[in-house]
């Protein structure tokens, strides 16, 4: 067979393209892992939270986050009982290493952990001019950092703050709900790492997690329902307070 | 940091130069609907500064989109905008309204309006100019009655398709920050049709400026029943501009949601100055009162254009002030209500005030090369020697 000149310049567009196929290799294997089958959430329960940070320094080291740019962290709530409209917030470093003792110890304290609430109705996944923030077919919103222009409008669009703007990849970057861990049958790093439980992974479409009873008799509720993102990390125990 | 603010929000995403974005734009809007109300409105008071409006307009769309550019962490990856664009998002469009309106709109109606002269030009210049001149004929050379009838009655049309895409392309740059529900500084339906009227405000008060100038360097006296034209349409969407903001910030005094108390204390701290001072009171009470005065008394030749050039450079800082209030207002205030940040602009940074004061300085001088290829004056039609001079 002949190759001339002009089929090599026909061929070799499409040897770029095979290579760079052949360059991004196979997908990790999840054999047992149907993505339909799944719609994930989080359930978070205030009343157990101790603000010890160990989900936020799991995190940062299960997803190499970088300092001072968090995809999960805890904020702590002071309401005086004499003054409900002062309300006193702060989170140092993300309360990674935990809070030092409050100023004031009369009325209420208590600990909100914060990730990416994986709406349903997102409006970072709405606004995304290339569709690089997308869902999962079980729920999950994630960002494809080979796509990502970095405009950083769905950092703008996020109501909960949980985006960033990676400072060395200059993409968008947030919580991916541990996704190489959880299609693999495991929890995310921060639920796996809290010691009273206050965070728990939530399939709620199966039947036999127990998210489902927990939702039956407990009072749950979702950050800023005003804005009907389909937020799907599910506070026990939130106070009228908390933003 | 003053307050609570969630921990990602320290860092503001959009800087100077997203606020030059609808700036720029909103100049480009502008300066089309001026030059519309000759075309099509038959004003003909105002058309000694009509192809002045329209070449100003292409001058800026030029640079509209490199603030953007520049802006983003991957601008290799930009063109994906285009490719893959993703429909539910208003940012998507840019492109797709961008290039409808350059090549369309401005492009095609300046193309039409100077074919004749293009063609005259290609005939009498010599060099490296009559190549270009005859590359812009772009193998049209009949100038026949007919052509030119012809051309008139396309342009006529291109008009008319211009003014309500000159309303989508600044009233588009208005949905991008109206539809984020996320912040409430943003958040409301109004801010499309206000930056829409600051749009011909500004566009109006820059060509006023630009023809004021070019008539003082080139000697030539101003043509005032034009200046006090523009001048009176100036006076006009000002005051409905003017109007509609009021009614925005009387409406969220008025209401006063939960995000008010967080912004009220921001309008008297932080946004004191480029808000109540440079928007409010010299960007657009100052130059209300100075054109209705106008309006209102007779008075002299040489008060009245001082009048004007002072009222148009104010106008300007207002709508630059306001695009600052809504950019970088919008991100000052974390999204629990419980805390402020503080933007650090940086100078000779990608996105510092350096490159700004360049992308500013830029439209200029596009404006500059584009007078001289295609004068827009009308008393004096270019000659050879006149062309050959300009070199």
């Amino acid at each position: 067979m002949n190759i001339s000149r002009r089929h090599i310049m026909l061929l070799l567009p499409a040897a770029a393209i095979a290579w760079e196929h052949v360059l991004a290799g196979t997908p990790e294997n999840s054999p047992n892992f149907r993505a339909t089958d799944h719609w994930w959430g989080m359930l978070l329960d205030i009343t157990k939270c101790i603000g010890c940070g160990s989900c936020v320094r799991a995190c940062q080291n299960e997803n190499h986050v970088p300092d001072d740019y968090f995809r999960t962290w805890v904020e702590r709530y002071v309401i005086r009982d004499w003054g409900f409209e002062h309300i006193m917030v702060d989170s140092p470093d993300g309360g990674k290493n935990g809070f030092p003792p409050p100023s004031d110890n009369t009325g209420k304290s208590f600990f909100v952990p914060k990730l990416c609430n994986h709406c349903a109705d997102s409006p970072c996944t709405q606004v995304c001019p290339v569709g690089a923030t997308f869902h999962t077919p079980d729920g999950v919103v994630l960002v494809d950092q080979t796509y990502c222009v970095g405009c950083r409008y769905c950092i703008q669009a996020c109501p909960y703050g949980c985006r960033y703007f990676h400072p060395t990849k200059h993409v968008a970057d947030k919580c991916t709900l541990c996704y190489h861990r959880i299609t693999k049958g495991l929890t995310t790093a921060c639920c796996e790492v809290c010691p009273t439980g206050a965070r728990q992974l939530a399939d709620l479409k199966d039947p036999a997690d127990p998210v489902h009873e927990f939702l039956k008799t407990h009072s749950v509720q979702v950050l800023k329902p005003h804005l009907a993102t389909g937020a799907k990390a599910f506070y026990n125990g939130l106070d009228g307070s908390v933003r | 940091m003053e307050g609570f603010m969630y921990p990602n929000e320290v860092e503001l995403q959009w800087s100077v130069l997203i606020v030059l974005y609808p700036f720029l734009t909103g100049l480009v809007a502008g300066a089309f609907i001026l030059a519309s109300l000759e075309r099509v409105f038959r004003v003909e008071e105002v058309k000694p500064t009509y192809r002045l409006a329209l070449l100003t307009a292409l001058a800026f769309l030029i640079v509209a989109p490199m603030p953007l550019q520049l802006h983003l962490g991957h601008p290799e990856r930009s063109l994906e905008m285009l490719l893959t664009p993703h429909r539910s998002s208003a940012m998507a469009m840019f492109g797709f309204v961008y290039l409808w309106y350059l090549m369309a709109v401005l492009v095609v109606e300046i193309w039409l309006d100077y074919r004749k002269d293009i063609v005259e030009m290609a005939q009498s210049s010599t060099g490296l100019r009559r190549v270009l001149y005859r590359i812009m004929t772009l193998g049209s050379t009949n100038i026949s009655p007919e052509a030119l009838s012809l051309d008139n009655r396309v342009g006529w049309v291109i008009t008319i398709i211009g003014i309500p895409s000159a309303f989508l392309l600044h009233g588009y740059v208005g949905f991008i920050f109206g539809s984020v529900k996320a912040n409430p500084w943003w958040s409301t339906p109004l801010m499309p049709v206000v930056f829409l009227f600051s749009a011909m405000v500004s566009g109006i008060a820059l060509v006023m400026l630009v023809y004021m100038l070019t008539c003082a360097m080139r000697k030539v006296s101003i043509d005032m029943r034009c200046l006090d034209t523009i001048a009176k349409y100036l006076f006009y969407t000002f005051i409905i501009d003017f109007t509609l903001e009021m009614l925005d910030l009387i409406h969220r005094i008025y209401e006063a949601d939960e995000s008010f108390r967080s912004l009220d204390f921001m309008m008297h701290t932080k946004l004191f100055v480029s808000q109540i001072v440079l928007q409010i009171f010299l960007g657009t009470v100052t130059p209300l009162i100075l054109l209705a005065l106008t309006q209102l008394f007779p008075l002299p030749v040489a008060v009245r254009k001082r009048i004007y050039a002072f009222s148009g450079c104010c106008t300007l800082i207002g709508i630059l002030a306001m695009r600052w209030n809504v950019v970088i207002g919008g991100q000052l205030f974390s999204k629990s209500f419980l805390g402020y940040t503080t933007y650090k602009m940086g100078f000779v940074t990608r996105e510092g005030l350096a490159p700004a004061i360049v992308l500013v300085i830029l439209p200029f001088i596009i404006l500059y090369v584009l007078i001289k290829l295609l004068p827009p004056w009308y008393e004096e039609l270019p000659t050879p020697n006149s062309a050959s001079a300009a070199d």
